[in-house]
């Protein structure tokens, strides 16, 4: 039987949510208009009035906002309610430039608990779970935002935070935890810890995991599932936006629910800036209708995916959003092929490489070349050729799953690909097109 | 006795092999024997040296992959056939050999030395004792 955590929202009719959200976003649009200068300046600019938006049929007219946006009004440029009406602030990691300072109001941190809730309910979740909460806390959304939904269950909330592995495991196990929130990686790296402690999946108590905060695989998903023998579910979030819970998936594990009663999802062409239609591959646009301190319009997340309004067996109505396949910033076209230098860290993630790596393209002969250079772990180096090439090979054959067309793989020394502070290079592009 | 042999992941890149002659000659390192094996995108040299322990510490403080792997070492006799007659024990015992290398010591002019890494080094040890083969020892290895 299906559990909902708000069900007259998640299960409403279609028509009502359009409803909804026609009403939310003409007040959304005002009260932004009247109370934030720089998002009302871009409208001018565009030639564009509160009168004009009358409902979400009207949201193509209203300017985007972007991530140079956010770094252009750093940082209360955007804020949509006096500093004393605020009552916390998030924080982005900051890996693409500045970081990102988020504002919410009590009403905003209500409704992102809410969001969180609907995943942990989604996911199984009841009053009679032991939600371990294994995100960071502090700045980063993942921690506060599930720690806040699992209380709004009543689950009994562990707040672990990240790191040390062995105390996460010793919760889990002493205090029968039954839901896991963290990074996918983290937990695929918590299996593989309990694992060698020699606990199978019967073992760990664990039924369900809440995975999100960075692209992972249906591959990664079955091996998580397995080695922890629990339901591995996706969330979706940005710190822009509220944090996770933005989007989750259901019991049927096939694309995430947007909590539209709060998001307006579109998808457009990144190049065009031109609205899709339903189904096709484009850049995920997100507008806050609800949201008091930190009112996004438009905001373009840069995450490439694609949304369906297809019946869900789960019987939640809202759209759903399939896995962010990559960035429309660092999308690269390869032989004809769509590859993510995300999805390449995913491999090499889930096959014990260092995140550490390059891409080199070139085109040879009229022929695109695929290069990518890998660190060889301490681990994996033995005096014998033939076994670091098995790891080669392997490796490979993980790339090629996963991105349809075959890379180069090169291992190279440990340290001998750049680290950087900021933004890591990690494509070079040397083809001439 | 096995003795230790070090191993060194080397890209296939010029200069690689000099960065790590330099970390061995600076950290005052004496080679006996050098063997590299290579493949199109990378090496992998080994070498058995004077103190392992030290070279594995430089080299690894220099950001080197670097590992210990037990080998044997035998003296053949410097005449025609000296390295068949080896083998003919090796034959004999079934021990399989994945690599081997030869080097010459400066002290005795009547042996070269060879070096093997075989399948299964603890039973190959007791196989050719029985044969009457004695392997090297570490300390033989340094005054050679």
């Amino acid at each position: 039987m299906e559990r909902y955590y708000q069900p007259e929202i998640e299960c409403a009719p279609r028509e009502e949510i359009v409803k909804l959200q026609s009403e939310r976003l003409a007040k959304q649009v005002r009260r932004v208009w009247e109370n934030v200068p720089y998002y009302r300046r871009k409208m001018e600019e565009k030639g564009v009035s509160p009168d004009d938006i009358r409902g979400i049929e009207d949201l193509h007219k209203l300017p985007f906002l972007s991530k140079a946006d956010l770094r252009e009004a750093y940082p209360y440029g955007l804020l949509g309610k006096p500093l004393k009406d605020c009552v916390r602030i998030q924080s982005t990691s900051g890996t693409t430039g500045k970081r990102v300072v988020a504002f919410y109001t009590q009403h905003d941190i209500d409704l992102w608990e809410d969001c969180c809730a609907r995943a942990i309910v989604a996911a199984g979740g009841t009053d009679e779970d032991v939600c371990q909460v294994s995100y960071g806390y502090g700045l980063f959304t993942g921690g506060p935002g599930l720690n806040g939904g699992s209380h709004k269950v009543g689950c009994l909330t562990v707040p672990t935070s990240s790191g040390n592995t062995d105390r996460q495991i010793m919760f889990i196990q002493d205090l029968s935890a039954t839901i896991l929130c963290c990074t996918p990686s983290y937990a695929a790296y918590l299996g593989e810890r309990m694992k060698e402690m020699g606990l199978g999946p019967d073992e760990i108590p664990l039924k369900a995991g809440i995975f999100g905060a960075e692209a992972w695989s249906e591959e990664m998903r079955q091996d998580i599932q397995n080695t922890l023998g629990i339901r591995a579910y996706d969330i979706y979030g940005l710190t822009e936006l509220s944090g996770p819970g933005v989007a989750f998936e259901c019991s049927a594990q096939h694309g995430m629910h947007i909590n539209e009663d709060h998001f307006i999802a579109e998808i457009i062409d990144p190049d065009t800036e031109e609205v899709l239609p339903e189904g096709s591959v484009g850049e995920l646009v997100f507008t806050a209708i609800d949201k008091e301190a930190f009112p996004m319009i438009r905001y373009r997340t840069r995450d490439i995916c694609s949304l369906t309004r297809e019946k869900c067996s789960c019987g939640r109505t809202h759209v759903r959003m399939s896995k962010p396949m990559g960035r429309s910033d660092d999308m690269l076209i390869i032989r004809g092929v769509n590859v993510f230098p995300s999805q390449i860290e995913t491999v090499l993630l889930n096959q014990g490489y260092a995140a550490n790596y390059q891409i080199i393209v070139d085109r040879v002969n009229n022929t695109d070349t695929f290069d990518v250079q890998v660190e060889l772990t301490p681990e994996m180096f033995t005096d014998n050729v033939g076994e670091i090439q098995t790891h080669q090979k392997k490796l490979e054959a993980a790339l090629i799953s996963m991105l349809g067309i075959r890379p180069k793989v090169t291992l190279v020394a440990p340290k001998t690909i750049a680290r950087s502070e900021g933004k890591a290079v990690r494509v070079i592009d040397r083809r001439k097109i | 006795m096995s003795i230790k042999q070090i191993s060194v992941f080397l890209e296939n890149q010029p200069g690689k092999l000099f960065e790590m002659t330099k970390v061995l000659a600076e950290g005052q390192v004496d080679m006996r024997a050098l063997s590299l094996a290579e493949t199109t995108d990378f090496g992998i040299a080994r070498l058995i040296v004077d103190n392992t322990d030290k070279a594995a510490a430089v080299l690894r403080d220099s950001g080197f992959i670097a590992t210990e792997t037990d080998v044997l070492a035998f003296a053949v006799p410097n005449t025609p056939g000296g390295l068949h007659r080896l083998l003919e024990e090796f034959n004999y015992t079934a021990v399989n050999i994945e690599y081997m290398y030869a080097f010459l010591g400066s002290a005795d002019k009547n042996n070269a030395y060879m070096i093997f890494r075989v399948s299964q080094p603890g039973y190959a040890e007791a196989a050719l004792k029985k044969r009457g083969l004695e392997p090297l020892t570490q300390e033989m290895i340094k005054n050679i």
